[in-house]
């Protein structure tokens, strides 16, 4: 347990000091924000109704943008070697790294976007759920993330081939994530999408870091 | 040496079958064809445009066919690390992939008279594209990783988790058509593999879809017999450059 906090201490560190941490993702998240009016047209009832939907393929495109450096630094300078060596198993250290990478991405976004949605005017009674949407969903992102960042570390141009092994896996979770603001912003009865959102991150949380480990291990041998 | 035993085999075996199954392929498809364009009547809704089907339906049960057949042969060859099943599975994605594009082209043209628009962002259209991402990405942890065998078993993974994705996602893409199912979209329940079709109209689209399963096969193992002799060019040249 205590190598596993250290290897999230040492990641979360890592992001603060050279990656500027999880201000990085955020600068992200509100530039793409200001493009969207930019490019559709400040129509507020046009924008009200893409928001919810808006803000989750951007938070996803977030994800994106720092899954490429999740293992490939560490393949790099030969920690990941260091990783597989040591007593603790690489799924937990592949677990460790994306509850890194989710703290210093995930969180901020889900913390930050009610403020965006409220640039995009998104209707009321939609703010509570797209937090709570966005902090249960946006896991998966950084583990499902995870096997595609690991199939790609140690390739010189990984970073393309990432999005696209890792876009097809996000479809769920953007549908559901977003299906969850959407009804509650209609008001509708029942919570079947968010209840499916909580049940892709479990499901990702049991097999993302079996599958990760499991391609690291072929660049390792 | 005992590596090529079982491709040696397989080369032998292989040549002795491939003429048959071009002969029953293009036998079958042909046939098939033939019936879907000139003996079976236009459909009462819609028109002529119904012998589509006879080329979409076919390339779309290709489609899953072939990720099944990928994720069958990627598991003999994590378990049993056979170059053979590696081989099998490389050279059947770059076939699905042509057939997922097939299918999603014949959508389209078969979508402009139907509904009005090339493209409509239904569950089975949706998920048919996220299976094409599928096979590109699978294509491009081929093409990305040079060393031969790690690439074989990072695309076995890949395929792997697709396989197990691939149901949450039709689900998923199913559960979000009919939340945004437009009221405009003309939808046409008698075509598509309803449960009433027709039997003068089921024989060709069975017909032609066994005569793609051969045709696949075909093409595969052309594929897999120039993969292992590429394998073994660059063998020799490796020894001729170590000798």
């Amino acid at each position: 347990m205590s190598a596993f906090l250290a290897l999230v201490r040492r990641d979360l560190s890592l992001a603060f000091r050279v990656g500027g941490g999880p201000f990085l993702g955020l600068a992200f998240f509100l530039t793409v924000t200001a493009l969207l009016p930019l490019g559709v047209g400040a129509r507020l009832n046009l924008l009200g109704e893409a928001a919810a939907g808006f803000l989750w393929v951007s938070a996803a495109l977030a994800a994106l943008l720092s899954l490429d450096r999740l293992f490939q630094a560490d393949a790099e300078d030969g920690s990941l070697e260091q990783l597989a060596l040591g007593d603790l198993p690489l799924e937990a250290a592949v677990l460790a790294k994306c509850l890194a990478h989710w703290l210093t991405t995930g969180l901020p976004l889900a913390l930050a976007a009610p403020v965006l949605a409220l640039m995009l005017n998104m209707p009321a009674g939609g703010y509570g759920a797209l937090v709570l949407s966005l902090l249960v969903g946006s896991p998966v992102f950084s583990l499902a993330g995870a096997i595609g960042a690991a199939l790609t570390a140690g390739l010189r141009r990984g970073g393309l081939l990432l999005s696209l092994l890792v876009l097809p896996l996000f479809v769920p979770v953007v549908i559901f994530g977003a299906g969850t603001v959407t009804a509650a912003i209609n008001g509708a009865e029942g919570d079947a999408a968010f209840l499916l959102l909580a049940a892709s991150s479990l499901f990702a949380l049991v097999l993302a870091p079996l599958a990760g480990a499991a391609a690291l291990r072929i660049h390792l041998s | 040496m005992l590596r090529y035993a079982n491709p040696k085999r397989f080369l032998d075996l292989s040549a002795a079958l491939l003429p048959w199954l071009w002969l029953a392929a293009a036998g079958l498809t042909l046939t098939g064809l033939y019936q879907a364009i000139f003996l079976v009547p236009p459909d009462y809704q819609q028109g002529d445009t119904v012998r589509i089907m006879y080329v979409h339906v076919p390339s779309a049960w290709m489609a899953s066919f072939i990720y099944g057949f990928m994720f069958v042969a990627s598991v003999v060859g994590l378990v049993w690390k056979h170059p053979l099943a590696d081989a099998a599975a490389k050279e059947a994605a770059p076939i699905g992939a042509m057939f997922t594009a097939v299918c999603l082209i014949t959508g389209a043209l078969w979508g402009k008279p139907m509904w009005g628009t090339y493209w409509i962002w239904d569950a089975r259209l949706t998920s048919m594209l996220v299976l094409l991402f599928l096979y590109l990405g699978y294509l491009g942890v081929w093409a990305a990783i040079e060393d031969r065998a790690k690439a074989a078993r990072a695309a076995a993974v890949l395929c792997v988790v697709g396989v197990v994705n691939i149901p949450i996602i039709r689900f998923s893409v199913e559960w979000w058509d009919t939340l945004h199912q437009g009221p405009s979209v003309v939808r046409f329940e008698g075509g598509k593999l309803a449960p009433s079709i027709d039997p003068s109209m089921l024989w060709p689209l069975l017909i032609v879809g066994l005569g793609c399963t051969l045709l696949f096969f075909a093409l595969l193992f052309v594929r897999m017999r120039t993969e292992i002799r590429r394998r073994r060019i660059r063998a020799l040249l490796a020894a001729q450059a170590g000798g």
